[in-house]
């Protein structure tokens, strides 16, 4: 028996290497989580796990629209800028239901995405300068629409979105784990899904074999930007007001983060659907237990970083293979 | 005494032997053409020269010394400079500030001294036929001028050998004649030039040797003024002309499935494409195999993709079982029926990450689905139809591309465009760095498409392929079809006396 431990790290460090990108993520969720059960008073209350999923959801959702994008090898900066546009449209709508506010933040998605998709697909600009523009140019607008102001919302029914319950868990959640089965179905099931790994595998490639990477690269940040908006609505009906210069700041990084410590690769040609959630998940519960054992904000970002540069670190460990 | 010397020279890359036991020798003052076709080693060996690349075994020799060049930097300081078909300066510097990169002339104050760059750029820039502004961005020049900036450039930094890359493949004519001057006055310099070129004309007019690579070896090295040009072809395409085999050593049958009389599944009409293509027009008919031949650069590969809708044309329209795409864009081209196997496998052909099936499945999944949902069922049977029929090794279908073998790789890619049923199939160098077993299940494969009545264009390097593989032979040189073989002149020698004909003009 000895005999083959001695044998075995040579085999388990290979496989260790293939294995860490893909579940590293998960590995981590559960060793802070242990930690945190032992170490942190309240830890395991339902009111916290509850509080902890309310403020990952919205970044799940724009995270999962990311993913999507980077796996073309793309990236989207305006996923920000796509929620404060669609919480300055929700006061100017919600007179007409809450119907209408919704389909008026969507159609702003959809706008967007469609901008960021032609810059990207037919002009040919690189994503990280297409989507600059509506990153820039989307807040300012927001802003414009809604004239700098912060404005209260007292929709029940959007209210209800934000903060009521289902089942005993917040709707905010149950919409966010419908959009990931959803995404989920969409990158494994779906022509578009397939396409879409593809182009973000080998672009020539696929333009040779007669696919429409134009229309398919298009609908991605269409989508991406759907689900931006989507995210910018719950936002607003979380917190019961709208306002445009603070809504959605700074997102975009951290769903870049959920989706690179996630285990997707910037190069393109994988999606991880799960291991985004996770990887927001981690990034959630890491600011948690930082916050719940008194650390500054700032040494909470300096792990941050550290976290992410071991995903990148990971992830380039399996490509030298 | 050679200025540089190459002895016994070998370099292996996983799988194959890239340079094998390589010798020659550069004179004082000598130009040498360096040529071969793709894949001999003339850029494996090149790398060497400069020290991209470390030799495996053997040594160079440098000016009588043994030398070791560890970064290409160290081969350029001690005098080797190489100038790339692409030209690699700063393009949005001043042309005066790439000539006198990193040896910038500086004033009392230890600063930059513009005034004396931009004069004596001028100065030596018009001893090469520049006469553009120094000043300017080098990016706004005509690529010739760039080349003789770099050629400049080159010559400045006390170079004793001048490597040109295909130098005049983006030129004028009237800018190769000036780089013939600018070739003669370094010559006249002492100064050792090794030049690569497949424009034998080129060769025959400025250069005093010869060294012909094939598949690593040097099959042969001498004066060049004593090699007929179509012993240079026979060389360069791998068969002595006495030796020429009438058995043929592939797999092909060399039988014609082809009816004569057959409306043709492909026309294509005079495809131009400014600089590459230049009118080329032929008919493919059902079963048969039209071969394209010519030597590198003369247009093959641009006109395959042209056809498939992947290279830019300005005119020309093609044509498939009767209907008119125009200029097919390659959603149109596939749609159609046309399907292309690039020359790149790795860069445009599979999808490395990706499994075997959905790489097999790529471009018919609309086909494969309902309402956008992919059926798994479905893939599978196309997926296991042609992994049996095309003999494709994978442990799994779930295996990633990348992970296969050269010709499992291939294989994959043709099974991708069988998937689509098409009624051309346009065949890029199919049997290219693939093992020999594989090389002729391919060809094999390539005569059974045929016979099943598609039409197919192959364009092969291997002239052996091409000629035992093709019913009939288009050939081009710079763009031009130069001649067409049919019948019983589909034989080698008719095929390089052809493409050396067509460069005495």
């Amino acid at each position: 028996m000895t005999e083959t431990a001695v044998a075995r790290p040579a085999v388990d460090l290979s496989r260790l290497r293939d294995w860490l990108p893909k579940y590293g993520v998960y590995l981590a969720i559960v060793l802070l989580v242990l930690y945190n059960i032992f170490f942190t008073p309240y830890f395991l209350t339902w009111s916290n796990v509850r509080i902890q999923l309310i403020q990952v959801a919205p970044i799940v959702i724009v995270a999962l629209g990311m993913a999507l994008v980077i796996g073309t090898e793309g990236i989207d900066l305006s996923v920000g800028s796509v929620m404060a546009l669609a919480a300055a449209l929700i006061p100017l709508y919600l007179g007409y239901g809450v119907i209408a506010a919704i389909v008026a933040s969507v159609v702003a998605g959809v706008a967007v995405g469609f901008i960021n998709g032609v810059l990207v697909a037919r002009v040919g600009l690189q994503p990280i300068v297409a989507t600059l523009a509506l990153f820039v140019g989307g807040r300012g607008l927001a802003v414009v629409i809604s004239q700098g102001q912060l404005k209260d919302v007292r929709n029940p029914d959007l209210i209800y979105l934000g903060s009521g319950d289902l089942f005993g868990v917040p709707v905010l959640v149950w919409i966010a784990a419908a959009l990931v089965l959803v995404v989920a179905f969409l990158v494994r099931r779906t022509v578009f899904g397939r396409r879409l790994l593809a182009i973000g595998g080998n672009r020539p490639a696929t333009e040779l074999a007669g696919l429409p990477v134009k229309r398919v690269l298009i609908t991605v940040y269409v989508v991406c930007a759907v689900l931006a908006s989507i995210a910018g609505l719950l936002a607003v009906a979380r917190i019961q007001s709208s306002d445009a210069s603070a809504v959605g700041l700074l997102i975009e990084l951290s769903a870049i983060t959920a989706v690179v410590v996630g285990g997707t690769p910037l190069t393109g040609g994988k999606v991880r659907v799960l291991g985004t959630v996770a990887g927001a998940l981690l990034m959630q519960l890491v600011i948690a237990t930082m916050i719940k054992h008194n650390l500054q904000p700032s040494t909470t970002e300096m792990v941050q970083a550290v976290i992410i540069l071991i995903a990148v670190y990971v992830a380039r460990e399996r490509k030298t293979r | 005494m050679a200025l540089l010397e190459v002895v016994d020279v070998s370099k292996i890359f996983p799988g194959v032997r890239a340079l094998d036991e390589v010798s020659f020798r550069l004179e004082e003052g000598e130009v040498h053409a360096l040529v071969g076709e793709n894949g001999a080693g003339k850029s494996t060996l090149i790398k060497v020269l400069t020290g991209v690349y470390q030799p495996d075994a053997g040594e160079l020799r440098y000016a009588g010394e043994p030398a070791r060049f560890g970064t290409p930097m160290e081969a350029q300081r001690a005098g080797i400079s190489t100038i790339y078909q692409e030209v690699n300066l700063v393009p949005l510097m001043s042309v005066a500030q790439n000539l006198f990169l990193g040896r910038e002339p500086r004033n009392r104050f230890g600063l930059l001294d513009r005034a004396r760059m931009d004069r004596e750029a001028a100065e030596m820039l018009a001893g090469y036929g520049v006469t553009a502004d120094v000043r300017r961005p080098l990016g706004t020049l005509a690529l010739g001028a760039q080349q003789m900036v770099a050629l400049a450039r080159a010559v400045m930094i006390d170079a004793k050998v001048v490597i040109m890359d295909e130098p005049t493949s983006s030129l004028e004519p009237r800018e190769v004649e000036t780089l013939f001057g600018v070739i003669r006055d370094l010559h006249a310099r002492g100064i050792g030039i090794i030049y690569v070129s497949h424009r034998l004309d080129e060769l025959y007019q400025i250069c005093d040797a010869v060294t012909i690579l094939r598949d690593g070896r040097v099959v042969h090295t001498g004066k060049l003024a004593d090699l007929e040009r179509i012993r240079l072809v026979a060389l360069m395409l791998g068969r002595e002309m006495a030796e020429v085999r009438r058995e043929g050593a592939t797999a092909f049958s060399g039988e014609a499935t082809a009816d004569d009389d057959a409306e043709p599944i492909l026309r294509v009409i005079g495809l131009s494409s400014r600089n590459k293509l230049h009118d080329v027009s032929f008919d493919v008919r059902p079963g048969e195999v039209v071969g394209l031949g010519g030597l590198l650069g003369a247009g093959r590969s641009e006109t395959i993709k042209a056809i498939g809708g992947a290279y830019r044309l300005d005119a020309g329209d093609v044509r498939v079982d009767g209907v008119d795409l125009k200029r097919p864009t390659t959603v149109q081209a596939v749609k159609a029926g046309i399907a292309v196997q690039p020359e790149d496998r790795k860069a445009e052909g599979i999808i490395p990450g990706l499994s075997v099936r959905e790489n097999i499945a790529l471009a018919v999944l609309p086909r494969m689905a309902r309402f956008g949902l992919v059926s798994d069922a479905k893939i599978d049977a196309v997926v296991e139809r042609y992994m049996t029929r095309l003999r494709i090794k994978a442990s799994s279908p779930d295996q990633a591309v990348g992970d296969l073998s050269g010709g499992n790789q291939q294989k994959v890619l043709l099974a991708r465009l069988l998937a689509t049923n098409p009624k051309v199939l346009l065949l890029d160098e199919p049997t290219r760095g693939i093992d020999v077993g594989a090389k002729a299940e391919v060809q094999g494969l390539i005569d059974e498409l045929a016979a099943e009545g598609l039409g197919v264009v192959l364009v092969s390097s291997d002239a052996e392929e091409l000629i035992e593989g093709a019913d009939r032979v288009v050939v081009l040189r710079d763009g031009v079809v130069v001649g067409t073989l049919t019948g019983a002149s589909v034989t080698t020698e008719d095929l390089m006396a052809t493409i050396a004909e067509a460069a005495n003009d």
